[in-house]
């Protein structure tokens, strides 16, 4: 019984942002597709959050010790933001680009990197590259102020490679080592210690008295390359293109095994995959024209619930149907802290590899934790998003039929498909009461309790699970 | 013997003491003068130590646990650590999770134990884990492992206010996880999971009920973590491994009232916990490890210390041999690692492996990633190691 135009724009506003309130949807659904498509591919033609708002309800951003709280003003942001496509793809990078903030323990370093990815998400891989190479943050996550023309250290190299670009097995260990050749003396001035002087951010430096700026042999290519050359280069491999669009995949589309399985396992759509690789050829690297081949694609349209949502998304997609926290307050700090509690905590992976995704974020505790935020957000009625859904149940005073009664709570709430199993529990949940009626004072009562019941069984169900 | 109504199996209660203890401060060297030059504003002074030699001596806070040192209870291990210890609080103790220095892993020692334990996942209930989220030690691929943040209150939907709409709820979630055969991989797994979760909360909620204790338990948060160890251990609910943490030992400031107020809490709570366990005939079979991520620095900062190398660790327990294990790191400032840190004189694999061999009588070298050098705690096992 759903709306097919409206169940679409809920599928592109979960994947491209995270998620909309049923309102938000309503408007998209008056437009066409591939225009509403166009406007989140042009974040700049929206205004951005207001950053002093945010900051005067939570004056500790400012001086944040540890990046949670940075966390929680992120998920803020992904709930707020009229720009959902800038976030998702930061979001993104942030997995791919993995930087972890426990090894500097520089909170402000972090913040600006993901704000680098706000920035240049959507702009050629070549940017995007360029940029995280130079990024403070990440030189010293991966030690490339270790990285010196005396005594050169591989990491940063090896990583571009293999986790950042190309994936195993495209090059060789000699290719390694030049690519880290070619990053020597990219480094960062180090910044003031937080103690006792606060957060300072930090820059990049190039030490050109420590580049070796000696002939190089790289992918088949020859020359006195720096850092820029190897990108060059490597964003011009086929294997690039085709582990960027498998990530894209991944990430936008539906769920792929992990990262290391992919140079033994195929993809699970391989065209889907070939026809993202084109699009970065035909636009040279360029994200933005990637992702709209990404979005408009019958694969991607079709590939409803087709990820487990991720902590972020599982925790900001809840709060927009919750409708809360449309305005900062203190409590915007917490966010942070619930994702952590699902296994996610935002500018701190556990590992350059980033985070497992898929069915690996779900275990017995996240499972819980997960269910529980869901079901306490969704099921009181007296929170907005709640309240609408009563509100529009209960146009005309009922009576709404048990069948009714689940079928549009799951249409409001999503529109959510389920399995047979979920909505014969639910039915029967519906057919219990009997109809919602609405038409005295004491029908009203009952009808709404039974109604935010409803939504919580909906909320708890394994198919809220899924984006 | 009396048991717990589970038979005798071994049970392992790991105490993670989060921010880096100072290990000199905890155990202290109170006639060394190397020390006290070291530590002029934050030193404890020889006459307020509580001495268990002539050279050592508890910090005065850490009462309960000399006692249960005197009644020969507490093995303490002393320089335990690894070589090039990590100064950072996470990588740090994600070494110590992992017993992975040298690179990023994510299968935890502790989840390698319970998949020994618990091959088939059957009990989910193997390991319990107090406080929200699931240390990396807990977490593997596969590996069930319950993480409660309140007992009295966990489980799934546990805001509901009326009980009968909540059972009838958690009976439509059963349900809902219940998919038809053929629903795929991923469906299947969030089921199991979920039906899982719901069937540990349910079991794990009779454990409050059964409950009664004489010892009054403190009212801060390990006192409470450690009152729930009790609570589901003498329930006879199958847990072997229990995880409990107790933060902020990060003392960069401000040492000497705070270190003194948290020792005080951890020493007590661990007292109470032994004597609980005794009170119900449930002491026998369990045994205690405390540990953290790294010891501090050896000369103060004025106020506080800063990360360093070298710290110590606890094993408690009705049939430990109380006493003095490992060497104490060398004090002579000559003898300092990189001039101004502890050096390790015990890698702590070796103590993992000690408990898993000599007390779960579980072979220590897949689950901590080799054979390292072992200490003598035990006066008897369970398992004839």
């Amino acid at each position: 019984m759903a709306d097919e135009q409206l169940a679409l724009m809920a599928h592109l506003l979960r994947r491209a942002g995270a998620g909309a309130s049923r309102e938000e949807l309503e408007e998209y659904a008056k437009r066409p597709y591939e225009e509403v498509v166009e406007d989140l591919l042009h974040p700049e033609r929206f205004p951005e959050p207001d950053e002093d708002l945010i900051r005067r309800y939570c004056p500790t951003l400012t001086n944040a010790d540890t990046p949670i709280i940075w966390a929680g003003h992120w998920i803020y942001r992904m709930v707020n933001t009229r720009r959902p496509l800038e976030e998702k793809m930061a979001l993104f990078w942030h997995h791919v680009l993995a930087t972890g903030w426990f090894k500097a323990e520089h909170a402000s370093s972090m913040v600006a990197q993901i704000q680098m990815f706000r920035e240049n998400g959507l702009e050629n891989l070549r940017t995007i590259l360029t940029d995280v190479s130079k990024d403070p943050a990440m030189i010293c996550w991966l030690d490339n102020c270790e990285n010196l023309a005396t005594a050169s250290n591989e990491n940063y190299g090896r990583e571009l490679l293999e986790l950042f670009s190309m994936g195993i097995g495209g090059y060789t260990e000699t290719d390694v080592k030049m690519a880290a050749r070619a990053f020597t003396g990219w480094t960062f001035q180090q910044p003031i210690p937080l103690y006792p002087y606060g957060q300072f951010p930090s820059q990049f430096e190039y030490h050109e008295d420590e580049h070796d700026d000696s002939e190089k042999t790289f992918l088949g290519h020859s020359g006195r390359f720096n850092g820029e050359d190897v990108i060059d280069i490597i964003v011009q491999q086929e294997a690039t293109a085709r582990f960027i669009s498998r990530h894209l995949y991944n990430f936008f589309v539906a769920d792929e095994p992990q990262v290391p399985a992919w140079s033994v396992t195929p993809p699970q759509d391989p065209e889907a995959v070939e026809t993202l690789v084109r699009a970065y050829f035909d636009s040279d690297a360029d994200m933005r024209s990637v992702m709209r081949t990404l979005l408009t694609s019958d694969f991607f349209r079709a590939a409803r619930f087709k990820r487990v949502k991720s902590p972020a998304e599982f925790v900001a997609g809840t709060l927009k149907l919750s409708g809360e926290l449309r305005a900062p307050e203190p409590a915007v700090g917490e966010l942070g802290d619930v994702a952590a509690a699902m296994g996610q905590k935002l500018y701190d992976p556990p590992s350059v590899e980033g985070w497992h995704t898929g069915k690996e974020w779900i275990d017995g505790g996240t499972l819980i934790e997960r269910v529980n935020f869901a079901v306490s957000h969704l099921r009181d009625v007296s929170k907005p998003g709640p309240r609408a859904i009563v509100e529009r149940l209960s146009e005309g005073g009922g009576p709404v039929g048990p069948d009714d009664f689940v079928d549009r709570c799951l249409d409001l709430l999503g529109p959510l498909e389920v399995s047979a199993e979920t909505r014969a529990a639910l039915l029967e949940f519906a057919q219990d009461g009997g109809d919602l009626r609405f038409n005295s004072k004491k029908a009203r009562r009952s009808s709404e309790a039974r109604v935010g019941r409803m939504l919580g069984l909906i909320a708890a169900a394994p198919e809220y699970q899924f984006a | 013997m009396a048991g717990n109504g589970n038979g005798q199996e071994p049970v392992l209660v790991v105490i993670q003491l989060t921010g880096g203890v100072d290990f000199m401060n905890t155990l202290v060297p109170y006639t060394n003068g190397a020390y006290h030059d070291a530590r002029p504003a934050v030193g404890i002074k020889p006459d307020e130590v509580l001495p268990i030699n002539d050279t050592l001596g508890f910090h005065p806070s850490a009462a309960r646990l000399k006692d249960l040192y005197d009644d020969g209870k507490v093995a303490v291990v002393q320089g335990i650590g690894y070589e090039n210890s990590s100064r950072s609080h996470f990588r740090g103790m994600d070494i110590w999770h992992t017993c992975e220095p040298d690179k990023i892993s994510t299968q935890g020692w502790v989840a390698k134990v319970i998949r020994e334990l618990d091959p088939d996942s059957e009990n989910p209930l193997t390991c319990v884990s107090f406080g929200r989220g699931l240390p990396r030690a807990l977490a593997a691929p596969g590996v069930t492992a319950t993480s409660v943040g309140d007992l009295d209150n966990y489980g799934l939907m546990t805001d509901a206010e009326i009980e009968q709409e909540r059972a009838e709820d958690l009976e439509l979630f059963k349900r809902m996880y219940t998919p038809a055969v053929g629903a795929g991989v991923v469906t299947d797994y969030l089921g199991q999971t979920g039906r899982d979760a719901l069937a540990g909360a349910d079991v794990l909620k009779q454990a409050p009920a059964r409950y009664t204790t004489n010892v009054e338990w403190g009212a801060n948060p390990i006192a409470k973590s450690l009152r729930d160890v009790a609570r589901v251990h003498t329930a006879g609910l199958g847990t072997r491994i229990f995880y409990a943490q107790h933060g902020g030992y990060d003392h960069h400031s401000h040492e000497l009232p705070n270190l003194s107020r948290l020792l005080g809490e951890l020493t007590g709570a661990i007292s109470d916990l032994q004597q609980d366990l005794r009170e119900h005939n449930a002491a026998d079979e369990v045994t205690f490890l405390v540990f953290t991520e790294f010891g501090r620095r050896m000369k103060d900062n004025g106020s506080g210390t800063d990360h360093g190398s070298g710290g110590g660790a606890y094993i408690i327990g009705e049939h430990v041999a109380g006493g003095l294990y490992a060497e104490y790191p060398p004090l002579d400032p000559a003898d300092w690692l990189n001039s101004e840190d502890l050096r390790h004189t015990i890698d702590f694999r070796g103590i993992y492996g000690t408990v898993l061999e000599q007390w779960m009588g579980i072979d220590p070298v897949p689950m901590v990633g080799g054979s390292f050098e072992q200490i003598r705690p035990y006066t008897k096992t369970l398992v004839g190691a």
